[in-house]
């Protein structure tokens, strides 16, 4: 059954009245796990002369969260929603459809790092770059051990075990977000976040730009945050509730939930924004040929 | 690099890890010229890593590689994004990650050694991230900025004041260097090299050393006392 927004989120979990706070923690650039080595494609931008100023700097910001920013949202989206339902429900049976679609019964013991796998998929079939794969890998990992030590839950736990080489960022910052109290949304909003503010702090390390004027144009673009994360679990298909358990209303964050239970969960993962940006992956790419760079990716 | 760490002990509790050297302080000073020193002294009897933050990129990582004082394979560099003192105190995570991919591939360890990016006199390692740290001045850098003081002139473990040979040359005075130090440090340590002329930087290589034989010393007894911890 689910829990009503604001009940306990299950063994492990925070109570939702923490949620707010949290966010804050979580998408703070101070966050120690590493991030702040990362230029998501700002330093070779610059390099390149394709970024020089503010006009382009928000254009870049523009299509970045457009992109990249709205698949993050949405994975990330996607993994609290993983994650929250797990702690609640830790036997029940998870999606585990195999190639011909079929489904084990339920009540039959799974693979709780199945799923897990296959969310990770999503995020691997979504990023076109090995460069951005990598980079995308390497957050993640450090973002699941810094986590784990402020956040401690099965979830990470797990998820720190199903993909051992570093669960894809937005994966990982979703299991985070869970752990912490966060809803799908504050999770979709803290990935979009991260994807124009850490950019936009590189830019001002490479080019001294203006850090207030910079500063503008994130606030500038807090509508378009607003919408990417709404956009991003609207993308969710709300296929957790087990069969013959009761409905709620519909979520706070406007996520539309269907009115037919669906047997597997994960089956709507397919469906998530797939938007890419050839122009990221081509900076991905060209970053590492840079002997000069400053920032890991 | 793409271990999974179980770091979930703390920092703080040695059980059966190398200890973490960090050696810190300004552009130029010789910080680079001192690890390739220490790798020459100690690797024949010390089981080694080093991490380097330099800003270019791998040039540190690779003057370390081309000196052959290590195998390369030892030596991990690690980007910092603009930022060396971020990440050697404020974001430790990637360097925390390097340290811990060098002793998952190549332990058990005895030290491993974090060189920081070049920085101002402000930039101190975490102790989450280094267990003791070397702070490096040189003497072109003036002979009043031990007076200047700051932390990683007044708190590292062992100053090192390098460059002694061009003392003259830059009008520096190294008895004033070294009572200013004296004064701030509170009896800490302080040493003066030309790594220029000891390559081996031998007063410095003794210091570490002794470190870490009271690093495994002080270890042991942590083993005679409590129940034994499954290794992370």
């Amino acid at each position: 059954m689910r829990h009503d927004i604001g009940e306990g989120r299950g063994a492990g979990m925070r109570d939702r009245p923490s949620g707010d706070a949290a966010l804050l923690l979580l998408a703070d650039s101070r966050l120690p796990a590493g991030g702040h080595a990362h230029s998501g494609g700002a330093e070779e931008a610059v390099r390149l002369g394709t970024i020089t100023g503010p006009e382009d700097l928000a254009r870049f910001l523009r299509g970045r969260l457009a992109t990249a920013g709205l698949v993050t949202a949405a994975l990330a989206a996607a993994a609290c929603e993983l994650a929250a339902a797990t702690a609640d429900h830790p036997a029940e049976p998870y999606g585990q459809a195999d190639g011909d679609g079929n489904t084990p019964d339920a009540g039959t013991d799974a693979d709780p790092a199945r799923p897990w796998r296959r969310l990770d998929a999503e995020a691997d079939a979504r990023t076109a770059s090995p460069a951005q794969r990598e980079a995308s890998r390497v957050q993640g990992r450090l973002l699941i051990r810094t986590a784990r030590r402020i956040w401690p839950s099965a979830v990470l736990d797990t998820l720190a075990k199903a993909v051992p080489e570093g669960a894809h960022h937005p994966i990982a910052l979703g299991a985070a977000a869970a752990s912490a109290g966060c809803d799908p949304y504050q999770a979709a909003m803290a990935a979009a976040y991260n994807s124009v503010t850490g950019p936009a702090t590189a830019a001002v390390r490479l080019l001294g730009l203006d850090p207030v004027t910079v500063h503008r144009l994130l606030a500038d673009l807090a509508p378009a945050l607003n919408d990417a994360a709404h956009a991003a679990c609207a993308s969710l298909i709300d296929d957790v509730v087990p069969d013959g358990a009761p409905q709620n209303g519909p979520a706070h964050n406007g996520a539309p939930q269907n009115g037919a239970a669906a047997k597997t969960r994960g089956s709507g993962w397919p469906a998530l924004p797939g938007h890419t940006a050839p122009a990221l992956d081509l900076l991905a790419e060209g970053h590492l040929n840079n002997p000069m760079k400053l920032f890991v990716s | 690099m793409g271990a999974q760490h179980d770091d979930l002990h703390d920092a703080a509790d040695p059980h059966g890890r190398a200890l973490r050297l960090g050696i810190g302080g300004p552009v130029g000073s010789g910080k680079t010229a001192l690890v390739a020193a220490l790798c020459r002294s100690l690797g024949p009897s010390m089981r080694l890593g080093v991490v380097t933050n330099d800003i270019y990129t791998t040039e540190d990582a690779e003057f370390l590689r081309r000196a052959g004082v290590l195998d390369p394979e030892r030596i991990l560099a690690v980007q910092t994004g603009c930022c060396p003192h971020t990440a050697i105190r404020d974001d430790i995570a990637a360097n925390l990650d390097a340290v811990e991919t060098l002793e998952e591939r190549f332990g058990p360890l005895d030290l491993v050694i974090v060189e920081s990016g070049g920085d101002n006199l402000t930039a101190t390692f975490s102790r989450g991230l280094a267990d003791r740290q070397i702070f490096v001045l040189d003497v072109s850098g003036g002979d009043k900025v031990p007076r200047k003081g700051g932390p990683g002139v007044t708190t590292a473990d062992l100053l090192v004041v390098n460059k002694t040979d061009l003392a003259p040359l830059v009008g520096a005075d190294l008895t004033v260097m070294s009572r200013d130090a004296a004064a701030v440090r509170d009896g800490r340590p302080v040493l003066f090299t030309s790594l220029r002329e000891d390559r081996s930087a031998h007063s410095v290589a003794e210091w570490v050393t002794s470190l870490v034989n009271t690093w495994k010393h002080a270890d042991d007894h942590v083993h005679e006392r409590t129940t034994p911890t499954t290794a992370a």
